[in-house]
C-alpha cells in the first residue's frame, strides 16, 4: 500500500532545478578535470596522437635518476615546510587563541583584527614585502638585529640554500597564523562556563585548567586545522613563486611539488613543457593528499574523544 | 569568583604577548607603507623614520599610475570577484536548500559529493581544466577564471549554507506552503532573507582566496586584457626591482584596498567564524 503511494508521488522537479546548477559547474570543472588529470598521466604523446602507456609514467618519475630526484627533492622540501607550519604556526595560533579567549580581556578586538591582516594579503604583497624586508641591500632587518645587538646573526636568509626554505616556512606562518587562532578561538568560546566554573570549584585554575580542561575539549579543532594546514601546504605555490621564481631557488632548495609541477607543465628555458610528465606530478599531489586525508579522518579522528554540551 | 581568573600580573603578560605579535604583524605593513611617500635617499637611510617635510615624496606613486595599467587590472580582479561570489552563493544556497529542506533517495550521497571538493584542492586539476578552456576557446577571457572560482568555491558554501538552513524552523516553510507559496518563492523569499548572516560570511570567506590567487591568472588568462590586480602586481614589480620607490609605491597600492574592505568586513568576518560555523 505504502509502496504504491509512494510510486504515484510526482516528480519534484524543483529538487533538480535547485541542484542541477551547483552540481553541473561543480563536476564539469572541478570533478571530470580531476579524472582527467589522472587519466593524462597514464598517456605519453606519439605518432598517432596519445598512446597508452599504463604506469609508465610514474615509473620515470620515481625510477628515471634525472626524475626522482627532483621529485624526492620537492616532496621532501615539501614535507618540511609542512613541519615547520605543524611546529610553529599551530602551537602559536592555539597560544594567541588562548590569550584572546581569558575573560575580561581589553582591546580584544582590536588584537584580533591587527593579528589576522596578514592572512587577508596576497601571496604577492607577502612575498614582495619580506623579499625587501630581508634584502640586504635596503638594511631593515639587519638595522634590526643591531638594535638588539645581534647584528652579527644577520645572513641573506632568501639567499642561502641550508636557510632560504625554513625562511619562506616561516614567512608562511607570519601570514597565516591567524587561522588557527580564529579557528581555536571559536572552539574555546564554545566551551559552556558551567564546566570552567567546575573545574574551578575543584582549584583548577590558570595553565592547569588549560592543559587539563580546555585542550582535551578543543583536540577535534586542533585536528582539523592540521587537515587544513596539510592539504594547504601540499597545494602550495604561489609565495615560493613570487619571492624565488619558477626556479625555486638557490640551486632547487625551495622547490616544492606546487613549483615542481608548473615547472614541468609549462617548461622553464632550456626544458620544454611536458603536459604528460606534468599530470603525473598532480596525479601524485592527488594520492599524496588523499592518503594524508584518510589517515586523518580513518586514523585520528576516530580516536579523537568529542564531548556533546 | 571571577575574580580569581583574573590576575593584575597574569594579564599583564597576556597583553605583553599579544602587543608582540600585533608588533610582528603589523611591523613589515607598515614599514612598506611608510617607505612608500618617502624619496629614495631617505628609504635608505632612516628606513623606520615618518617621512618628514624634507623626506616627503610621492614620486614611486608618480611612475605606478603612468606605467601600469592598474585601473584595467583592477576592475579585472573586481569582475573575477564579483561575478564568482554571486554563483557562489545563488548556486551554492539552492544546492544547499535541497540538500537541508527535502528528503530525497541519494540525499546523503549528493551531499558527500558536493563535499569532496573540501579537502581536494582544485589546482591539481589544472593540466585537464587548461585542455578544457583551450577547446572551448575561453583560454585569457575572464569567463575561465569566473567558471573556475565558482566551483572552487561552491562545496564549501554547500556545506556551511546547509548547516544553516537546517536551523530555519520547519513552521514558517510549512506556513509559506499552507498559503499557497511555490517551493522556488518559499526558497527566495523565507529562507534566503534568514540565512543572510551566514551569506556574508560565505562571501568573504570566497572572497578573499579568489582576489589574492595567483596560479589560475598566470595559467588560464595571463594577457595584458585580462590581468588581474594580484598578476599586475607581480609582474610589475618584477619589472621595477631597482626602482624602489615604485615597486614600494606599487605593494601599497596592492596593499591599502584589501585591508580598507578588511576593516570594514572586518567584524562580520569574525562574527562569521566564531559563530561555530566552521567549529
Amino acid at each position: 500500500m505504502e509502496f504504491a503511494s509512494s510510486r504515484k508521488k510526482p516528480i519534484r522537479w524543483h529538487i533538480a532545478v535547485f541542484l542541477a546548477p551547483a552540481v553541473f559547474v561543480y563536476t564539469t570543472v572541478m570533478i571530470l578535470p580531476l579524472f582527467g588529470t589522472l587519466q593524462f598521466s597514464l598517456f605519453r604523446p606519439s605518432l598517432v596522437g596519445q598512446a597508452f602507456v599504463g604506469l609508465d609514467n610514474f615509473r620515470t618519475l620515481l625510477g628515471d635518476p634525472r626524475w626522482s630526484a627532483s621529485f624526492w627533492n620537492a616532496l621532501w622540501n615539501n614535507t618540511w615546510f609542512f613541519i615547520i607550519h605543524m611546529l610553529v604556526q599551530n602551537p602559536i595560533g592555539v597560544l594567541l587563541a588562548a590569550l584572546l579567549s581569558s575573560p575580561r580581556l581589553r582591546l580584544r578586538g582590536f588584537y584580533r583584527t591587527a593579528i589576522f591582516v596578514p592572512t587577508i594579503l596576497s601571496f604577492v604583497i607577502v612575498g614582495f614585502v619580506w623579499k625587501l624586508l630581508l634584502s640586504p641591500i635596503w638594511g631593515v632587518a639587519p638595522g634590526l638585529l643591531d638594535l638588539v645587538g645581534l647584528k652579527g646573526l644577520f645572513a641573506p636568509w632568501l639567499g642561502k640554500e641550508e636557510y632560504a626554505l625554513t625562511t619562506l616556512g616561516l614567512i608562511s606562518v607570519w601570514q597565516f597564523v591567524g587561522i588557527p587562532m580564529m579557528l581555536i578561538y571559536a572552539a574555546l568560546l564554545a566551551i559552556p562556563d558551567e564546566i570552567l566554573e567546575a573545574a574551578e570549584c575543584d582549584g583548577i585554575t590558570g595553565m592547569g585548567q588549560f592543559w587539563k580542561i580546555k585542550l582535551p575539549l578543543i583536540l577535534p579543532s586542533i585536528g582539523i586545522i592540521s587537515v587544513l594546514t596539510f592539504v594547504g601546504n601540499f597545494n602550495a605555490f604561489d609565495l615560493i613563486y613570487t619571492t624565488q621564481g619558477a626556479l625555486a631557488g638557490p640551486n632547487f632548495s625551495t622547490d616544492i611539488l606546487g613549483t615542481f609541477l608548473y615547472r614541468t607543465f609549462f617548461g622553464f628555458q632550456l626544458q620544454t613543457g611536458d603536459p604528460n610528465m606534468g599530470a603525473t606530478i598532480a596525479s601524485m599531489m592527488f594520492f599524496i593528499i588523499l592518503i594524508g586525508v584518510c589517515l586523518y579522518l580513518f586514523v585520528i579522528q576516530t580516536r579523537l574523544r568529542r564531548y556533546q554540551f | 569568583m571571577s575574580k580569581a581568573r583574573t590576575s593584575p600580573v597574569r594579564s599583564a603578560a597576556a597583553h605583553a604577548i599579544l602587543i608582540t605579535y600585533t608588533v610582528v604583524a603589523l611591523f613589515p605593513v607598515l614599514v612598506i607603507i611608510i617607505n612608500s611617500f618617502k624619496e629614495r635617499r631617505a628609504i635608505f637611510r632612516s628606513p623606520l623614520s615618518l617621512p618628514n617635510a624634507e623626506s616627503f615624496s610621492l614620486i614611486g606613486y608618480d611612475t605606478v599610475l603612468a606605467q601600469g595599467d592598474f585601473l584595467l587590472y583592477f576592475q579585472n580582479s573586481l569582475i573575477v570577484t564579483v561575478m564568482s561570489i554571486t554563483g557562489v552563493l545563488l548556486f551554492g544556497a539552492m544546492a544547499a536548500f535541497a540538500l537541508a529542506e527535502y528528503r530525497f533517495r541519494g540525499n546523503p550521497l549528493m551531499a558527500l559529493y558536493l563535499a569532496l571538493g573540501i579537502m581536494i584542492p582544485i589546482r591539481l586539476g589544472t593540466v585537464a581544466i587548461l585542455q578544457m578552456m583551450v577547446a572551448g576557446g575561453l583560454v585569457n577571457t575572464l569567463t575561465a577564471l569566473i567558471l573556475v572560482y565558482t566551483a572552487q568555491g561552491l562545496p564549501l558554501a554547500i556545506f556551511i549554507l546547509s548547516e544553516f538552513m537546517k536551523q530555519v524552523s520547519d513552521d514558517l516553510k510549512n506556513a509559506g506552503r499552507m498559503d499557497g507559496l511555490s517551493e522556488y518563492r518559499i526558497f527566495f523569499r523565507l529562507v534566503l532573507p534568514l540565512v543572510r548572516p551566514a551569506m556574508a560570511t560565505v562571501a568573504v570567506f570566497t572572497m578573499i582566496p579568489i582576489w589574492n590567487d595567483l596560479w589560475f591568472p598566470l595559467i588560464l588568462a595571463p594577457a595584458e586584457s585580462t590581468k588581474t590586480i594580484t598578476l599586475g602586481a607581480q609582474v610589475f614589480i618584477g619589472q621595477f626591482v631597482t626602482n624602489w620607490n615604485a615597486v614600494l609605491a606599487a605593494l601599497s597600492l596592492a596593499i591599502l584596498p584589501v585591508l580598507i574592505l578588511y576593516l570594514i568586513f572586518s567584524r562580520q568576518l569574525i562574527r562569521g567564524i566564531t559563530s561555530g560555523a566552521v567549529k
